[in-house]
Parts: C-alpha cells; structure tokens; sequence
C-alpha cells in the first residue's frame, strides 16, 4: 500500500534521514522504533509531504506521490498525526472532527455525523463540545487520532499517540488502535512504548541516525544485537547476553 | 536627464536625511531583536518626542540639540514604563497580537496628540536653520549635517555601550538565547524593558535632530512608521549595520525619488522597496538567507 | 424559541422602523452604523475567520470606491453597473496580494505590514496619476434619480447599507456553517494541522482575502455614490484600514455579529462625543476623545478579551 525507498532529507548538512525505505501492506499495523533523534518524525514528514525528500521514491496506492503537498496526500488517503498535538484550541471537538471530515464531504451534516462517528470510534463521543485548548493530555492525543479518522484514510501515519499517557490510558489506546485496523484502515505507528509495540505490531522498523538499521517481526527485532545496541549504547548486546 | 550637479546634490541631502532616519531604524531593530516586538507605535513615539522638542523651545527656549540629554532621558523613561504597564503585561500569543497592542498605543498616541495639540503644524525657528555649507556643486544646510553627525556618533556610543557595558552585554545575550540567559541569572524581564526604553531613547535623540529641519504634526508618526520599517526590513529585522546601510539608502532613494518622480510620486519608491524585500527577500539585503 | 434567537429579529424590525419613527439625524447615524459593519465584516472574513490581520483593508475599499467612480465618470458607466465592476477589481486586487504575500510565505506581523504598504503604494499612486485627478480627488456630479444610484432621501441610503450589513451577516453565519468557513477558521488556529488534514492552505488564504476584497470594494462605491467625492486620502488612507480593523477587533474577531457591535459601539462614542462638543464649547475639541477610547479598548481587548464585545451575547455567538 505504501512504499517508500532510498528516502533522503537533511537539514542544513545534517542529515535526517540518510536513504530510508520500508513498506506496508493493506491491512498491516506497522510499527517504527528508533531512538530519539533518529529521523522517524522527520520521515513521517517527509512520507506525508511535509518535507519534499532530497532523494528516493514514495509510491501510496500504486501512485507515485514524492513531492506532493500535504493535502494532496491526504486526499489521496493517507493522513498523519502529530507527535506534539496541534489542536485548534478555540473551537471544539465537534467543529475540530468536522474539518476532518469535511475533506470528503460538503455537507454539515454529513460532516457532523462523521465527525460524532470518528469520535465514538476513539471514545470521546463524551466531551464533542468541549474547547480543543480544554482537553487533557490524552484527550489531545485522541483528538489528533479521531481528526485523522474523520478524513477517512486508508493509511493512518500515528506519530507517539501513547506518549504521556498513563498505563490505563494506553491500554486503551491500543484497544482503540486494533478496532480501527479491524475497521479496514492501515496503520504505521511511531512508537516508543515497546509493550504497544509488541502487542500491536506485525512488523517493526528500526530507524538509528537516520538509517533504517532492522526490520521484522517484534519477537525477531527484540533479539537483534543491532537494535540493542542503537538504544544502549556499543556493546550493551554482549553485555545483556551475558 | 537631470543635471548631474542637482542629482550630486540630491544624493547629498538624502544621505543626510538617511542619516537620521539610522537613529529611528537603530531603535526599532533594537526592539526587534530583543524583544521580537514589531514596535507598530515608533512613528507616533518619535512625534511625541518630537512635541517634547517644539515645547521645551516654545516655552523655556531650550535649543533642540541643547535639549538632546533632557529628552533622551524622558524618552527612555517613558518607553521603559510604557513596557512595565502596558506592553509587556498584555503582550502575549501570537505576534500579531503584539503588532496590535502597538497599534493601540500608537492610535492612542496619535488621538492625544490631537486633543492637546491641536492638529497645527509646529516648527522650531533656530538661528542657524538657514545657514548653508558649500560642497562642490551642493549647498547643504547646517542643521542637517549637524544632524547627520550627531546621529552617527549617537549610533556609535549606543554600539560601544552595547559591546562593552554589562548592561549591553545582558541586552545582547536575551537578544541571541533568552531562556539561556534567564538561566544564568539575567532578569530578562527587565532588560525587556530597558531595551524597549533605549529603543524609545534612540527616537528621542532622532526629535532633537530633526525638529530644526523639519516640522511636526500628530500625523507626523503615520509618515515615519513605513520608512522605519522599510529601513529595517531592508537591512534585515534585528541588525544593527543593516539598519544603518538602509537607513542611509532609504534617505537617498526618497531623496532622488523626489527629484526624478516628482513630489507626490516619489514617494513611492519607499513602499515599492518594502513590498519587494518582503516577497523576495524576507531576511533583509544583509540577513542570512532564511 | 428561545430570547436569544428572538434578538436578531427584533433588532431587525427595529432598524427596519427606525427611519419612520427617528429624526433624519439618527437616520445618517444607522446608516453609518451599517456601513461600517459592512466594511468590517469584510476585514472580518480575511482577518477574524481566516485569522490573516490586515493593517491596509483601505487598498480594497479604495480600489472599490475609484473603479466605479472612474467607471461612471471617464467612460460613462451606470454606477449600479459600475459596482459589481468594483467588486471583480477588489476580488482581483485581493487575488494578487494574497498569491504574491502568500507565495512568499508571509505571515502574522509581515503580512499585516505588507498590506499596509500597498494600500500606501495604492494612495501615492492615486494621488499622482492623471486618471485618478491625482490629489484634488474625483466629485461626482449631483444627479439624484435612484437609477443614478443617487437619492434625494437619505432614508434610501440608510435602507441600502442596511441591505448590505445584513447580506455580511448572512456570509458570516454561513462562515459559522460550511465548508469554506470551517477551513478558514483550521487555517487560523494552525496551519499545519489544517495540512495535514487535507486542506490547501494557501488557496483558502487566497480565496478568503479575494472575498473579502470584493465586499470592501462594494463598501468602497456605496461610500462614492453617498458622498459623491472621493480622495486618495479618503479612499486608500490608513484611517480606513485601522476603522475597518477597529470595528472588528472590538467587536470580536472570528464571530458573526463582532463588526455590527463594534461599530455600533465606535459610532456611539463617536455621536456622544460630538454631542458633548457641541454642548459643551470649552470641549468642542475633544473628538479624538472617541478614537482614544477605543485605542485603549483595542489594548484591551487583544491583550485580555480575544472575543471582543460579543463575550456580552455569547450565546447568539455559539452556533455549531
């Protein structure tokens, strides 16, 4: 469904993201790990046309979309979430869904209902009058994840939606995160929780310093020496061998 | 085509008017790269300062470069308490948020002006406002080279006192990393509003030098707002040389305008030169490429 | 049916029955009211809705009012033909601002400078070119026949700009309903969640600051037709741009009623002013009295009330 190669940026000399690629087939929760500073927002970027790549290819759906704006990749069907969330702090969860939701549709009520519907689907049919600046931590996060749904995406780009959240409100968010893959919709997740990782991911990507380093089931990753020592430190595989 | 000894002349006479105006940009990119307040209400400040000058010679006879210290202190004064009660406390969110709080100011400004004043064009007379300085084929009026060299050595006490006192080494350490110098012990708050009175104390000093050449009037801000920001914008918002290059070309190219477009059309070389920087090149002639 | 909803019918009956009841004086007064409202909601759209803060709105509202005046006079227009012809210049003018300072990735303060140097660039301009008569100003020759869209009555003024102030409240509720307006309002809060979620930001940006210049320019021409005289001053000068941003910040950003109180507020302290000037001769200068007020107000608000007077009916306000 998604497939990205040999995808370049750098910032000024410094290179984000150094010759990345990874795919994702319909139906798949795919998740990318990575320390931090590793280029995976920065990929996501880039992937959702935030970024134009320096090199490489991204083909969603069979379309080649390098280089196109934003927009046009969300309509094309892939929408991304953001690490630290941008709500529209002065109107409220409805109103924030309805822009969602008014990508595919010109009708208010059409886009309320799908708006009312994107927030069932994340639990927070509760607060859809509340101001988007009023809501917590996690309710900001389920927001950005309910916006996302409301455009009806086929792939969904979740960047950390479990961070700073609480052990109860990430099981949650997982069970949240299976229904909408049971609903038909891919996901590709940033994740730094390694237990949601583990629970949800089919495969998992590691990104270190800008280059994908593994790839694999999370049992497979797990045993990577690698991929230990990219988080750990050189060495750290041997010694946790030990 | 025009004769060359006029155009001389003009070039002259603009770059003495520039001179001035690089005192007037200096404050405002003070301000900027402090505090990154666009200060919408400098032209209304330097015509209040500019009222300072015509009163203190109306009614005490006070010589406007006599009256130099007197109003760079009050202007300071006033620009530093203007920042405590009212701009630093209710400037916050977005950045235009804070251009229309100085807008405010500015509005109120202007509107008190107009209510005390009256809406009378005011000149200060000076004995030596007719005297002349031959220069080739130029006369140039004494005021305004008096005018041009005082501000340039004003520029360069106001560097010097940047580079070396503590206070300007503070000034210029929330300029480049205000959350680091918070961190090693700076009141950043105040020297917010220190910055914002020197920049206030620049438009000060700019009254005392304009005021034997030119009038004033409480619409007097309106005509000076663009060209300070032009200026700035020209030599990169937040540089100091940038500030000081533009000014002097700005005074030349309305200078010149003038001359080769006439009055009232050469008055549009000012806004065309905002309008381009901004859309082609946003950092300024002299800023890094953003 | 609640009070609330009653409101604005009530308050429509009223200025509907206002010139039949009220000296010719307050007649001028609403009609100034609505003018002003109308003008306001066009800053309204590109800078509430759209959140884009305008400092020179007056390069929409003058290149209304000289287009139809210019229409009528050089090449002799009907001026009720000359003023959808006003409009398509201020949609075109508006168009080209917004494509080239968007383009260029202006935002916040640069934007609202940049607009401030073209309505400059719009006055020097009008003031020194020959079409435009330069700075003596254009005076439209007296001719009161209402298919000169001259009349002899005010009342048929006040009736037009209230006309024209209910048709802006009419596009600001829709802005509080569809599409378009749920765009403009996710481009304000942030941009690039509005990216994100589809939205071209740049073309909603452009669209709103065309609409807008379209209504400004249509105030632009009733201003004109009314006073029959318009100058560079007049028609491009910053005063125009500041009243058209004052209404509506006042009044409250963003919301459908904000420009109606605001003006209805500015042109209250306005009258009252004068009044007291008129009464009272050792004041009969206190009329920047009105426009300090409001400074401070302006101050205020930004910095303490963001929804301006509408916080006073914020139940009419809340739709969605």
């Amino acid at each position: 469904m998604l497939e990205a190669s040999g995808v370049s940026k750098s910032f000024g000399g410094l290179k984000a993201v150094d010759s990345a690629s990874l795919d994702v087939q319909a139906g798949e929760i795919v998740a990318l790990i990575g320390p931090n500073g590793a280029g995976k927002t920065t990929l996501f970027a880039t992937l959702a046309g935030f970024h134009r790549p320096d090199a490489g290819r991204i083909v969603f759906d069979g379309r080649e979309i390098t280089g196109e704006p934003p927009h046009r990749i969300c309509a094309a069907g892939m929408v991304r979430t953001f690490q630290i969330t941008q709500p529209f702090a002065k109107i409220s969860v409805r109103e924030n869904l309805m822009v969602g939701a008014y990508l595919r549709v010109d009708s208010r009520s059409e886009a309320r209902r799908r708006a009312e519907a994107a927030a069932t689907q994340v639990g927070m049919a509760g607060q859809l009058d509340r101001l988007g600046a009023a809501l917590t931590v996690a309710g900001r996060k389920r927001l950005e994840l309910a916006r996302a749904l409301a455009t009806g995406p086929r792939l969904l780009l979740l960047d950390e939606v479990m961070a700073g959240l609480n052990p109860t409100e990430i099981a949650e968010i997982v069970e949240i995160i299976r229904a909408i893959r049971a609903s038909g919709i891919t996901i590709l997740l940033i994740e730094h929780v390694m237990q949601a990782v583990t629970s949800l991911a089919d495969r998992v990507y590691v990104l270190n310093q800008g280059r994908m380093i593994a790839e694999g089931t999370p049992a497979e990753i797990a045993g990577n020496s690698d991929v230990v020592e990219a988080y750990l430190g050189h060495g750290a595989a041997k010694v946790l061998r030990a | 085509m025009l004769d060359p000894g006029i155009l001389f002349a003009g070039v002259l006479n603009g770059l003495l008017a520039g001179g001035v105006y690089v005192l007037v940009a200096v404050g405002l990119t003070l301000i900027y790269g402090v505090l990154h307040i666009i200060n919408f209400a400098h032209g209304s400040l330097l015509m209040l300062a500019m009222y300072a000058v015509f009163f203190l010679w109306r009614l005490s006879g006070l010589d406007p470069y006599a009256a130099l210290p007197i109003v760079i202190a009050a202007a300071f004064a006033f620009g530093y308490l203007l920042y405590r009660l009212v701009i630093g406390r209710l400037s916050h969110g977005r950045d235009e948020n804070i251009l229309l709080i100085t807008l405010g100011v500015s509005i109120v400004i202007d509107n008190v002006a107009l209510l005390l004043f009256g809406g009378d064009t005011q000149t200060v007379e000076t004995p030596y406002a007719s005297s002349f300085v031959r220069l080739g084929a130029a006369f140039l009026p004494l005021p305004k080279l008096i005018s041009f060299a005082a501000s340039l050595l004003i520029c360069a006490a106001l560097g010097i006192f940047l580079a070396k006192s503590d206070t300007g080494k503070a000034i210029r350490a929330v300029a480049r990393e205000r959350q680091g110098a918070r961190l090693v012990g700076i009141d950043v708050d105040n020297v917010f509003a220190l910055s914002y009175g020197i920049g206030i104390a620049c438009l000060g000093a700019a009254a005392c030098l304009l005021m034997p050449t030119y009038y004033v009037t409480p619409s007097s801000g309106n005509a000076f707002v663009l060209v300070a920001f032009t200026i700035v914008v020209l030599g990169g918002m937040g540089s100091f040389a940038g500030a000081a290059i533009g000014g002097l070309i700005i005074g030349v190219v309305e200078s010149l305008g003038g001359l080769l477009l006439g009055e009232q059309l050469g008055q549009i070389g000012i806004s065309a030169i905002f309008i381009l920087i901004l859309l082609l090149r946003p950092s300024g002639l002299f800023g890094a490429r953003q | 049916m609640t009070r609330q909803d009653l409101l604005p019918g009530l308050a429509l009956v009223a200025a509907i029955a206002l010139p039949l009841v009220a000296p010719g004086y307050l007649v001028d007064v609403g009609m100034l009211v609505f003018f002003l409202a109308f003008i306001g909601q066009s800053w309204n759209i590109s800078g509430g809705f759209a959140g884009q803060t305008s400092f020179g709105h007056a390069v929409f509202f003058g290149t209304g009012a000289y287009t139809s005046t210019i229409l009528q006079i050089t090449f002799g227009w009907n001026p009720w033909l000359a003023w959808p012809a006003a409009m398509l210049a201020g949609a075109i003018v508006g168009w080209i601002i917004a494509v080239l300072s968007f383009r260029a990735g202006l935002r916040g303060s640069y934007f609202a400078l940049i607009t401030l140097a073209f309505a400059e660039a719009f006055r020097i301009l009008a003031n020194s070119l020959p079409f435009t008569h330069g700075g003596l100003g254009m005076l439209i020759k007296a001719d009161p026949r209402p298919a000169n869209f001259q009349f002899r009555d005010p009342i048929w003024f006040y009736y037009l700009a209230l006309g024209l102030c209910i048709v802006s409240l009419l596009i600001a509720w829709q802005l509080t309903r569809g599409r378009f307006g749920a765009r403009l309002v996710a481009v304000r809060e942030n941009e690039d969640a509005a990216r994100a979620l589809g939205i071209d930001v740049f073309a909603e940006k452009v669209k709103a600051l065309s609409l807008s210049g379209a209504i400004a320019a249509a105030g632009g021409t009733f201003y004109a037709q009314k006073y029959l005289y318009i100058d560079p001053n007049i028609a491009f000068g910053v005063d125009k741009s500041i009243e058209m941003l004052l209404v509506t910040m006042v009044g409250g950003a963003g919301t459908i009623f904000g420009p109606l109180l605001g003006a209805f507020a500015l042109t209250g302290i306005n009258e009252a002013t004068r009044a007291l000037a008129s009464v009272v001769p050792a004041l009969k200068n206190v009329q920047p009295l009105s426009l300090i007020v409001y400074g401070v107000m302006l101050i205020l608000i930004v910095g303490r009330l963001p929804d301006g007077l509408t916080v006073l009916f914020r139940r009419i306000r809340r739709h969605a």
